[in-house]
């Protein structure tokens, strides 16, 4: 482990303020799944950690019908997967947040954590992206917010501006008539690092597919929302067909890499296998089954 | 269970390990836990590179980061001689093992120790690493063992000269180490009375041992010259003997202190801390103590060989293989010391062939020097032989097990290493595993696959030690050399028991440092159980004799006049009320101290060659086409254990070997890119099982009992890795219709398969 | 170097205050300053499960856990498992059943069958699978971990 310095603030703006004094060293410890390793592993140049686990802003969850779901950037996954209203109205939150490292993992990890770490494996992104999620982000500047897929910039990199961090994620309430779902897959039956991954949401009115979202990671710098895979599914009825032509979608979008994790060939496959069972998931859930 | 008709005591029962309480609570100190007053952590600096020479080392700013007590390097180290010490299941070239601890002029492989340095905590002396300065030249490296073999290969060290078959060393630079040969008849003659040959060829790739403790080691070296070693090892006196001779110290000198041992499967066999650890507490004249990070254990411990293998086998059309033959290239890491020769031994001795011819190469690759893991160098050779014995039943259209019991080695079976088996249950475990509810299934569903294979592997003897006093309260303290890594004290303590006819629960088991026993070789080779079994066994007799003595002083009768009995009771002839005169063991414990003094009883064993054993393991399989993912459905071990002492480790381990195998089969394996760093050293990505990946593992203990032992004790805990890279591969096969002859077949692999080119 | 901070928590039942530095974790923290080595050290990158504590009601690794952390927590190591005079059911089920082998990872899964059993007293195979998927065992290939935690929910169950 580097040596570093340990800061709980009490206040976003007094996070803010370490944030931007601590300049590039400083980082935000969430759940600490990522960032302490990267620490003991010297990755990164890191010599502050600001604890936002005091901040009740970052550590709530609430849910409103009108307004949707309020997550706190370091809420923890178990916190998550266990809350009734994300039970009932997010179960893909519930995917994720439950499949992210193991129990003990998501006794701290959380999906704030797992967006700023911006791997193009993380398990939290394509959920948050099909789900529409913003990014609630305080800084020097004051407070802004980001689409999630805008978020991630490259592997390891994210938007934010020194001195700013995440809050908080706020997801739209869900629409009567739509389902996501999602998907990955590992070598073993857990604490595995995703080979790829996808989510789905699929909305309908009247049996046709009024809306649709597809989201895949694992295959490219970052998660990415295909968009030809929505274009793909939107007008028509849910079908073999263009439940096909959007996993072929995510499959030409995906560009992934050769490593030890998994090859070129298994991961353009897997994008579209997960992209399929991932929709054929949110359908079941739109249709309450 | 397949009993055996001997009808003990306290062998076959299932008490509470003596040391299970200090585990379960938490109380039991493992190496990482040693805390000594004033003590310092040490830490290794490695090599970033996997071959390059080292130009010049300077520690001057590491020692002057405050906190910094001492940095050592190569030249600390005595100039080893040129000679053989033996360690573990082989030997190593002293000049190997000093060059390994501490590169010298070269670094052979990534995470290669160049340096060591300790500090007044663990955050100093980590800073420090980074203050150490070394300069690298860099060489062109070799990892894969048939590029080594080439002429044009890039040459690890520059003496090497190949040993050939018949101990001839050739004349060339060279990365193969050695070149042998088993043989047994005329494998040419031998083919061509064969209908079917089949020969195909294998590839494996180096894995880990795996074990959850990190090494460790800790050191003081007293200003009189005596050095105190404390260390969670699989031997304690062959760690003292490597230790000595790394430092040129007389062993009288050294005391090792075995720590509590968190797995080791053959990997804790070798030093590596120790003479560091030691080094430096010469330097600072405190403790110092040094553990591995995960990622150090992973690049610079000794995994096991990547293999290339290829094996021929013909059979006539009824089945009966006549001829095989197998090449076997193992690599050894940067030293040589593969485990070819005990594939070699392994490879075809489960079958009855009169025709057989064994290639093996030892070849030097810039990876880490390998170490033993579980039956060493026997589950590749097994992948190999059993997945052509597979085959050639699909192709002769027979059961897989009936192909094996109709090849099956017997009694007065030649070996190709020259030996003969002996008393075996080959037969009895492969009629088992055919009888078995498991085998006897159907298997239903898409995608699904059985699988079976077969293995042997030949254990080991050699020296253990004990000692034990009686006390008065009926009670034995029973004094053992050998560490115990998985349940030994119990097993070597109900040997002792079932002499003495007491119950289990009145022998206490102790693991002693090397001044407080006699020598006693590692725990590895499946021989603990076996031979220290032996030595509680004759420190059993020798009691029993000096009771005897005692209860006919007590009662004024010759001792031939007296009889040990098995249940612990003495008699001697009727007393003058006439009637028969009894004591039992406790009774006579409580006598002892008014009568004469208490009782030790001592022994030393060394029996040259062990029970060899057999195991045969059933898989079912499911494999996702979408995915290619494997799950493993069900899996049955059978083995015959001679006599299971505790039949509860006897299943643990069993179990234990099978998962492993499981691992090695589906996704374990050292990744590294061209320059030789490993890619994947944690456990995150290396991938062993996890609780989801494995269903429960039935067993079938088979007991034939090894006429050698005095309760016919086999070693058990390294056959049960054999089967299971073939059974699963087998079951792959079975579920896909794809053989799959290179390890891991990981999902990637099935996919790369299963999926048309292009896709 | 910065100086070391101190740090008060409940560990175990009793109310405990030690001395850290800023960047040991939890890990470190337990096994060095004060002095519970029960808790092992596998990996220390989260992945082996070794070094499983309670942390307020969840297991976590604690060398995911940096110790200022921890300030104000209830903390329950293997050494807190037991009560002075007998021991947990998971524990007896685990000498019972000879779900050990070496024993390094055995605190951890103890910790962690722990939390399972205290929030769901009848789990089922697959459950007991799950949960224990983070802490790695290399000697036992599970079966009978998985047996004694089942043993022992039976056996709390009465």
């Amino acid at each position: 482990m580097q040596a570093l310095r340990y800061a709980r603030p009490s206040s976003v703006e007094e996070a803010v303020a370490l944030l931007e004094q601590g300049g590039s060293g400083a980082r935000v410890l969430a759940g600490g799944t990522d960032v302490i390793v990267q620490a003991r592993e010297r990755r990164r140049d890191i010599n502050l950690f600001v604890d936002i686990k005091a901040l009740p802003e970052a550590m709530s969850i609430t849910y409103d019908p009108d307004q949707g779901l309020t997550i706190g950037a370091a809420a923890p996954c178990y916190q998550i997967a266990r809350h009734e209203a994300v039970r009932s109205h997010y179960p893909c939150l519930v995917d994720s947040a439950s499949l992210i490292g193991g129990i003990a993992i998501q006794g701290r990890a959380s999906l704030g954590g797992n967006l700023c770490n911006a791997s193009p494996a993380a398990d939290g992104i394509p959920s948050l992206i099909v789900l529409a999620a913003e990014a609630g982000i305080a800084g020097p500047g004051g407070r802004r917010t980001l689409p999630v897929e805008d978020f991630c910039t490259g592997p390891g990199t994210n938007a934010l501006a020194p001195g700013e961090f995440l809050v908080s994620l706020r997801l739209p309430p869900p629409h009567p008539d739509s389902g996501a779902a999602f998907q990955r897959f590992i070598p073993r039956g857990e604490m595995d690092i995703a080979v790829a991954n996808a989510a789905s949401q699929l909305r309908f009115d009247d049996g046709r597919v009024r809306w649709a979202r597809v989201a895949i990671g694992a295959v490219a710098p970052t998660p990415l929302l295909v968009a030809d895979a929505a274009q793909a599914l939107v007008g028509d009825p849910l079908s073999d067909v263009t439940i096909a032509a959007a996993a072929a979608a995510a499959r030409a979008d995906a560009r992934p890499i050769e490593d030890m994790r998994g090859s070129i060939k298994q991961r353009k496959h897997l994008a579209a296998v997960l992209t399929e069972r991932s929709l054929r998931a949110a359908a079941d859930r739109a249709r309450g089954v | 269970m397949v009993t055996a008709d001997k009808k003990h005591r306290v062998v076959g029962t299932r008490p509470i390990r003596h040391d299970g309480t200090d585990k379960v609570t938490g109380r039991a100190a493992y190496g990482a836990d040693l805390r000594l007053p004033d003590m310092l952590i040490g830490r290794v600096k490695r090599s970033p590179l996997a071959h390059a020479r080292i130009k010049r080392i300077d520690a001057s700013k590491a020692l002057a980061l405050p906190g910094v007590q001492a940095v050592i390097t190569s030249a600390d180290l005595p100039n080893p001689a040129d000679r053989v010490v033996p360690f573990g299941e082989g030997s190593s070239d002293l000049k190997d093992l000093a060059r390994n601890v501490l590169a010298a002029d070269k670094v052979l492989y990534e995470g290669h120790a160049v340096a060591a340095v300790c500090a007044t905590d663990a955050h100093i002396a980590e800073d420090a690493l980074d203050l150490i300065e070394v300069e690298y030249e860099p060489l062109p490296v070799v990892l894969d063992v048939r590029e080594a073999m080439l002429p044009a290969a890039p040459i690890l060290h520059d003496g090497l000269r190949t040993k050939e078959v018949g101990g001839e060393k050739g004349d060339q630079p060279s990365n193969v180490a050695s070149h042998l040969q088993l043989k047994l008849g005329d494998t040419e003659a031998g083919f061509r009375e064969a209908d079917l040959v089949i020969e195909r060829e294998f590839e494996t790739k180096m894995v880990h041992q795996g074990y959850v403790e990190p090494q460790n080691g800790a050191a003081f070296w007293n200003r009189d010259g005596r050095l105190e070693i404390w260390t969670s090892t699989q031997g304690s006196f062959v760690a003292r003997d490597q230790i000595a001779a790394l430092l040129d110290l007389p062993v009288s000198k050294v005391r090792v202190t075995p720590m509590e041992i968190g797995g080791g499967f053959g990997g804790k066999i070798p030093v590596y801390l120790e003479p560091l650890a030691a080094l430096l507490s010469r330097k600072t004249g405190k403790p110092v103590k040094m553990t591995m990070t995960r990622d150090e254990v992973f690049r610079a411990t000794g995994p096991t060989s990547g293999t290339y293998i290829r094996v021929k086998i013909g059979a006539k059309q009824d089945g009966a293989i006549v001829a095989a033959q197998a090449y076997l290239a193992f690599e050894a890491g940067a030293f040589p010391g593969s485990p070819v020769w005990a594939a070699s031994r392994c490879v075809f001795t489960a079958y009855d062939v009169p025709h057989q011819l064994i290639d093996g190469y030892d070849v030097v690759v810039n990876k880490p020097k390998v170490a033993a893991y579980r039956a060493p160098g026997a589950p590749t050779a097994a992948f190999a032989a059993e997945s052509v014995i597979d085959e050639l039943a699909q192709r002769l259209e027979m059961d897989p097990l009936d192909l094996r019991i109709k090849n099956a080695a017997k009694q007065g079976s030649r070996r190709a290493d020259g030996a003969t088996h002996g008393v075996i249950g080959n037969d009895e475990v492969l009629l088992a595993a055919q009888d078995s509810p498991h085998y006897r299934s159907e298997l239903q569903g898409e995608n699904r696959g059985r699988g079976v294979a077969h293995g042997f592997w030949f254990n080991i003897g050699l020296e253990s030690s004990a000692s034990a006093s009686v006390n008065a309260d009926g009670t034995v303290s029973l004094v053992l050399g050998s560490t115990d890594i998985g349940g030994t004290r119990v097993s070597i303590a109900m040997q002792l028991a079932e002499t003495l006819g007491i119950a289990a629960e009145d022998v206490a088991p102790q693991v002693v440092d090397t001044d407080s026993v006699g020598f006693t070789f590692v725990t590895g080779g499946s021989r603990t159980a076996f031979a220290g079994g032996w030595a509680a066994y004759e420190v059993g007799m020798d009691l029993r004799r000096q009771l005897i003595e005692r209860a006919a002083k007590i009662w004024e009768v010759q001792p031939e006049q007296v009889e040990y009995a098995d249940d612990g009771v003495l008699r001697g002839p009727p007393g003058d009320d006439g009637a028969p005169r009894a004591i039992t063991f406790r009774d006579l414990a409580a006598k002892l101290p008014k009568t004469g003094g208490m009782v030790v009883g001592r022994a030393d064993v060394n029996p040259k060659t062990s029970g060899p054993t057999f195991a045969t393991h059933i898989v079912d399989v499911e494999v996702d086409p979408d995915t290619g993912k494997v799950q493993i459905l069900r899996y049955t071990a059978v083995q015959d254990a001679g006599t299971a002492i505790h039949p509860a480790y006897v299943e643990g381990q069993m179990q234990g070997g099978a998962a492993q195998g499981v691992g090695w089969a589906l996704n374990e394996e050292y990744r590294y890119d061209d320059q030789g760093r490993m890619e994947n050293p944690t456990f995150l990505d290396y991938r062993m099982p996890t609780a989801l990946d494995l269903p429960m593992i039935e067993t079938i203990i088979v007991e034939v009992p090894n006429p050698g032992h005095p309760y016919g004790v086999r070693g058990v805990g390294e056959v049960p890795i054999v089967p299971p890279l073939a059974a699963v591969a087998a079951a792959i096969h079975d579920a896909t219709g794809v053989r799959f002859n290179t390890l891991p077949i990981s999902p990637a692999a099935i996919l790369d398969k299963l999926l048309p080119d292009g896709d | 170097m910065t100086d070391p901070i101190v740090i008060g928590a409940t560990i175990n039942g009793e109310a405990t205050q030690f001395l850290a530095s800023e960047r040991d974790s939890l890990l470190e923290a337990l096994r060095d300053r004060v002095g519970l080595i029960g808790t092992k050290e596998g990996c220390n990158n989260g992945n082996c499960g070794a070094c499983t504590v309670i942390l307020d009601g969840r297991i976590v690794c604690s060398c995911l856990v940096m110790a200022p952390e921890v300030a104000g927590s209830t903390i329950t190591t293997i050494e807190g498992i037991a009560t002075a005079d007998a021991l947990h059911p998971i524990q007896q089920a685990f000498l019972q059943d000879a779900a050990l082998q070496c024993g390094i990872c055995t605190p951890g899964f103890i910790v962690a069958a722990k939390a399972l059993l205290d929030q769901n007293s009848a789990p089922t195979e697959d459950d007991v699978r799950l949960w224990l998927a983070g802490n790695l065992c290399r000697c036992t290939g599970y079966d009978k971990i998985v047996q004694a935690v089942l043993h022992a929910a039976a056996n709390m169950r009465g």
